[in-house]
């Protein structure tokens, strides 16, 4: 079918109508299995101490409960992650205030809440650090000999006598808070543990295979006695990475317990906003060196991110952080040092970005600042940095694409009015009006894929296999999580066969049925493994082709027929395809040196702001994203995506502050963790350039994360303009923050 | 949900007579109208009522009563029947302010300015509003009805001048006079869907040029809604020329005792009903009716 | 002893009478009892407005109604929203326009929307914001969520 096109079209959403009929099948919709149990989990309520003893109150029929402890782990009592240092359930001590100690199942639900309240834990309190300041000065030590997770040290060129020498030397400090991911669904989860058949959970989740293994470890079963399968899923943004491993062993636990009884878990809001990952916070020192002209001359960074209590994601969360943190800049002198600390927080975890807003935020923030500390226009200092074709990266990486940063950024402002509207706001801020308005901007790029040698790790495979009915479906355990997997697989293959897309359909995610594809995560489902599948949908074609029974060129008939005339003949036609990399991409991780990434997305975001001085609130009245995908497959989809990463963005900077009392969430409760209603936010407004890039499906990079790195430092440079100071450097910039920054004293 | 359902029971009564006799012999039993704010805390187990008297189905407290002197409001009236009465919005623009900014369309649809007024909670935004109309509320018990001014309707934290067995039944508020001064302002946590941090209500008039009446009420910054009764005397008789800004603003700091919760900090509410409550003066001293 | 109420309500058209206790919340009756899985819950109060459905025609949050309280009452929930395979223009519009991604807010959004055209027919960009404004949705920035809905109420108005 020569001219038909499916890449590039906003074919509508695969489970579309599911959705918006209310049909879609999440994990709780499901029909209840016969003799469900529905489990809860007690929970430590103390930061840090030691477990002395275990209560069960009165007025409760203990004897009906299913209970389990860590000792009735039949494997290993680790969830198996980078650092198998998290228990599934705590054993001597706890670490923070929601660590998973006992669980209980129940029929009645009701009865399983009262019962939840009748255990007291006697816990013998010790010291807890909270801080990413306590964590470092270590006078406390909650982790390993120091309190340090991770360290990464990336260092280029030599700074000679550049800090003596440079006509400006500015430094700053930034800090980033806790952000929780807020996904609509909260966890849930059904497990099924049976002598029979081993383990099969149901879940709400990003990866199945994250959970595969870590439920192997804990029932200590071969890969085939493990089955997990992804339900239909209500939003997951990087909180249902590695939370639902933790989940879903309990849930398991408890069905091995139970003799087979399947057993549900449900998270209310409150629990999982308080007891789930969150994005890390950060802390980040900055010193630049700049010439007379505002050329960069030297960086020199100290990254530090709160980890929380146990390791779980913090050191790949910290290496994407460190490897955005010098920006899209060609910084001859590099020398930075990135440190994930403990403290007696849950665990953070991952979230949209995965580090990179953090440090993206100080380096891009620090940028207007120095701007300004210059007299210099924070336009023309990025004009003059910005990396171009044959620039070295922070990592050694040269940049080989023609990339058009300054274009990039122009094209951005230019669709903001940003110079026109910079020139208005200062008059109508000289009026006296006290509102006060001003615009910013921020340029960054953004890795597509796992970090460094990650992918080459994880070796991932897809596949695509042929129907009885001629059509084609794809085998991958790369999830649909609003995202638009299934429609994004569907265009690919369907570009790729020449066929429409109505003949490809997704499997739902199960590892029965799926080969592993990687997690759900870094921006890499449609570069990476998008490029799988449309490589095994090519490998499928031959197969037909050479069996005779397919002829190029050929209709999507002919097609559905030899594909149906295969599997009929032969049982079955599939085809895999499996990662490898390419030659020209080369990384270390002991030195840090390298091609971090494959490939990046690059940006420029540009917001218009109105302060009003009486209330210290913000309102972002304009917001442009601008980006550079490499192709787009499907226009509404990828829009979409920026979208939602901006709106998410724009909370990060503004509104979602996280309540911390002693290491827990003060504020989990939609009414009081703050993120946008339509009527907080304006009409987001997309571009998008096209570069094709040859490693994706069509030319196509990852865009999921990306959109989460600009709006913070846009809209902290546009306020600074506003208020005509560079004082706030801290998100979330809430009202309460902003009057006291306002109103300290200078330094 | 944490509620414990089972073990709640519900009296559903057929009038309003039938209810307050029930509410006699049972003065523990929870009243229960639109559920707005009620079922929250139900529903996370942290009520510690199990007995509810069901509101919803009488119609004796219900409508809205616009007379030339008076609107008189039925407990159970929604805020969407005030934000979308023509009359209301016409007379009492601070009333279909509050109600508009009160949670979001479904919670509009149910929430009633009865259970509003006794939840008490003081960071509501139609209290203010009322209060600074000078509203009364009517009791009803089985031994009788009376009206109350609304001033002294809250008495503390989450305390009310409700005795046991009695029920808001009404709320009443003279009309304005013609070109007077309304105003009303929330400051909330978002847009929509929000809870105050400060919430100011105000209602004027002046007599050439010079403040014949005035009153001007807070939410959010107290143990309860209240006026701001110190800054209002050093407002009442004044002109712009001859008004003490400073004065004013001082007593106000006495009028208003905001605390560092979970939603803002005390500073930050002194600030802001300090400057929205200037502003609104300014707007007030050079209101032209 | 608190009893189990006869609860009898006219579900999208059908009379339906389950039995439910009397501070159950609809939400339950109608996901447990009723066996309506489209409606959804996302935080139990009366913040997101994933279980929005039409109670006596009024869009309410069905987490925060007593099923005493629904005892004869006309329902409408996601299910009925369709006219059997003929998706409503709210429906069609969310589809063309991508104003569902993750599809959990998707249900109650849509009545939001059904609601707001019903009593605004040819809403302004800002009329939309505000009534959609009781209903959270994390994966759209809500764009192309106003965009569906603007495009609804042009295809009912053409």
């Amino acid at each position: 079918m020569a001219g038909l096109t499916e890449v590039g079209r906003s074919r509508i959403r695969a489970e579309g109508r599911a959705k918006v009929t209310g049909a879609a099948v999440y994990t709780d919709d499901a029909p209840a299995p016969p003799g469900l149990l529905h489990g809860a989990t007690v929970r430590s309520q103390v930061p840090r101490g030691r477990i002395t003893g275990i209560t069960f109150g009165e007025g409760i029929p203990w004897d009906e409960f299913v209970i389990v402890s860590a000792k009735d782990v039949p494997g290993v009592n680790r969830v198996a992650m980078i650092v198998e240092d998290q228990p599934f359930l705590a054993e001597d001590r706890v670490n923070h205030p929601e660590e998973a100690i006992l669980l209980l199942a129940h029929e009645d639900r009701i009865l399983l809440e009262k019962a939840r309240a009748a255990v007291k834990v006697a816990i013998e309190a010790e010291p807890a650090v909270f801080t990413i300041e306590q964590s470092l000065a270590a006078e406390t030590v909650v982790w390993g000999q120091d309190n340090v997770f991770k360290t990464i040290r990336i260092a280029k060129g030599d700074a000679g006598d550049a800090w003596a020498t440079a006509a400006h030397v500015i430094e700053g400090t930034y800090g980033t808070g806790a952000q929780e991911q807020l996904y609509i669904e909260p966890h849930a989860v059904v497990a099924r543990t049976t002598a029979e058949e081993g383990v099969t959970v149901w879940g709400s989740l990003q990866c199945p295979y994250y959970v595969h293994k870590a439920l192997k470890h804990l029932f200590h079963e071969p890969d085939d006695r493990v089955r997990v399968i992804q339900m239909e899923t209500g939003g997951g943004f990087g909180g249902k990475e590695d939370y639902p491993s933790l989940i879903s062993g309990h849930a398991a636990l408890l069905s091995m317990k139970a003799g087979g009884r399947p057993v549900k878990i449900l998270y209310d809001r409150e629990e999982d906003m308080a007891a789930t990952t969150k994005r890390h916070p950060s802390k980040t020192r900055v010193k630049t060196a700049f010439d007379a002209e505002g050329r960069m001359l030297a960086l020199e960074m100290e990254f530090l991110l709160d980890g929380g209590a146990y390791v779980t994601l913090s050191p790949v969360v910290l290496s994407r952080g460190a490897i955005h943190a010098a920006g899209p800049y060609r910084w001859p002198v590099v020398d930075l040092t990135a440190k994930a600390l403990a403290t007696n927080c849950p665990p953070h975890g991952a979230f949209r970005g995965f580090g990179a807003p953090q440090s993206l935020f100080a380096i891009e923030r620090h940028l207007d600042v120095a701007a300004a500390r210059m007299g210099m226009d924070p336009v023309e200092l990025r004009r003059k940095n910005l990396l171009r074709i044959g620039d070295v990266m922070a990592t050694g990486q040269v940049v080989k694409e023609a990339v058009d940063l300054p274009g990039i950024m122009d094209r951005a402002l230019e669709a903001l009015d940003y110079h026109g509207r910079r020139a208005a706001h200062a008059a109508h801020n000289a009026s006296g009006d006290p509102v006060k308005k001003g615009v910013g901007f921020a340029v960054f790029m953004h890795g597509c894929g796992f970090t460094g040698g990650g992918e080459a790790y994880l070796a991932s495979v897809a596949g695509v296999e042929g129907t009885a009915e001629g059509k084609v479906r794809v085998l991958a355990a790369s999830t649909e999580i609003g995202q638009g997997t299934n429609t994004m697989f569907s265009q690919v293959v369907a570009e790729a066969l020449r066929i429409p897309a109505d003949l490809v359909e997704v499997q739902q995610p199960d590892t029965k049925l799926v080969p592993n594809s990687g997690p759900t995560v870094a921006s890499r489902t449609c570069m990476v493994v998008g490029k799988l599948v449309q490589d095994a949908a090519i490998g499928l074609k031959q197969a037909v082709v050479q069996s005779g029974l397919l002829k190029e060129p050929y209709t999507a008939a002919d097609f559905q027929a030899a594909v149906a005339a295969f599997v009929e003949a032969r049982g079955s036609l599939k085809a895999y395809s499996q990662y490898s990399t390419p030659p020209h991409i080369v990384w270390s991780d002991e030195t840090y040196r390298g091609d971090a990434y494959g490939t990046y997305a690059w940006a420029c975001y540009a917001a218009d702001v109105a302060v009003d001085t009486r209330t210290c609130e913000v309102a972002v009245n304009d917001f442009v994203a601008l980006q550079e995908v490499g192709r787009v497959i499907n226009p509404t989809l990828a829009a979409g995506q920026i979208e939602g990463g901006v709106a998410q963005g724009i909370g990060w900077a503004l509104w979602e502050k996280v309540e911390w009392r002693e290491g827990r969430m003060a504020n989990a409760q939609m009414t009081n963790y703050i993120m946008a209603t339509s009527a907080d936010l304006p009409r987001l407004r997309v571009l998008f350039e096209e570069n094709p890039n040859p490693l994706g499906p069509s030319g196509a990079k990852g865009i999921g994360e990306l959109p989460m790195d600009g709006p913070a430092p846009a809209i902290l440079n546009a306020i600074q303009q506003a208020l005509g100071t560079d004082a706030p450097t801290e998100i979330p910039l809430t009202p309460e923050l902003l009057l006291d920054t306002l109103e300290a004293p200078h330094a | 949900m944490k509620g414990d359902v089972p073990a709640c029971a519900v009296h559903t009564p057929a009038n309003l007579e039938e209810a307050l006799a029930f509410l006699a012999a049972h003065p523990d039993w929870r009243p229960l109208a639109g559920g707005t704010d009620l079922m929250v805390p139900f529903a996370a187990g942290r009520l510690p009522d199990f007995n509810f008297l069901n509101l919803d189905p009488l119609d004796e407290l219900r409508g809205i009563e616009l007379t030339d002197t008076h609107l008189t409001l039925g407990a159970l009236t929604t805020y969407s029947e005030i934000r979308w009465h023509e009359g209301i919005r016409a007379a009492f623009p601070n009333l279909v302010q509050s109600a508009w900014v009160t949670g979001a369309r479904a919670i509009q649809n149910r929430g009633t300015i009865g259970g509003n007024l006794a939840n008490a909670s003081p960071a509501a935004d139609t209290p203010p509003s009322l209060l600074a109309y000078g509203a009364e509320v009517e009791l009803r018990s089985a031994r009788g009805a009376r009206w109350v001014p609304y001033e002294a309707f809250h008495l503390g934290y989450k305390r009310t001048a409700l005795a046991p067995g009695e029920l808001i039944a009404r709320v009443r508020v003279a009309r304005p006079a013609p070109g007077a001064f309304h105003f009303y302002r929330k400051v909330g946590t978002r847009k929509a869907q929000a809870i105050a941090k400060v919430c100011l209500a105000a209602y004027g008039r002046l007599e050439g040029g010079r403040v014949a009446e005035f009153r001007a009420a807070f939410g959010a910054v107290a143990p309860v809604p209240a006026r701001a009764l110190a800054a209002e005397a050093l407002v009442v008789s004044h002109t712009s020329a001859d008004l003490d800004l400073d004065a004013v603003r001082a007593a106000l700091a006495h009028d208003i005792a905001p605390i560092d919760d979970i939603r803002s900090s005390a500073r930050y509410r002194r600030f802001v009903a300090e400057r929205l409550f200037t502003a609104m003066l300014q707007d007030f001293l050079a209101h032209v009716g | 002893m608190p009893e189990k109420l006869a609860l009898s309500l006219e579900v999208n058209g059908e009379a339906r009478t389950v039995h439910a206790w009397p501070m159950a919340r609809l939400l339950d009756v109608i996901r447990e009892d009723l066996g309506l899985r489209g409606t959804k819950e996302g935080c139990g109060e009366g913040e997101c407005g994933a279980c929005s459905v039409f109670l006596n025609g009024r869009l309410v949050n069905s987490c925060l109604v007593p099923a005493v309280q629904a005892q004869g009452a006309m329902l409408q929930t996601i299910e009925g929203v369709a006219k059997g395979e003929a998706l409503d223009p709210v429906q069609q519009a969310f589809l063309q326009h991508g104003g569902a991604q993750c599809g959990i807010c998707t249900p109650g959004m849509v009545m939001a929307a059904v609601d707001l055209l019903q009593r605004c027919p040819e809403p302004s960009e800002a009329d939309v914001r505000d009534g959609l404004a009781g209903n959270l949705c994390r994966c759209t920035g809500y764009v192309k969520i106003v965009d569906s809905v603007m495009a609804a109420a042009q295809s009912v108005s053409r």
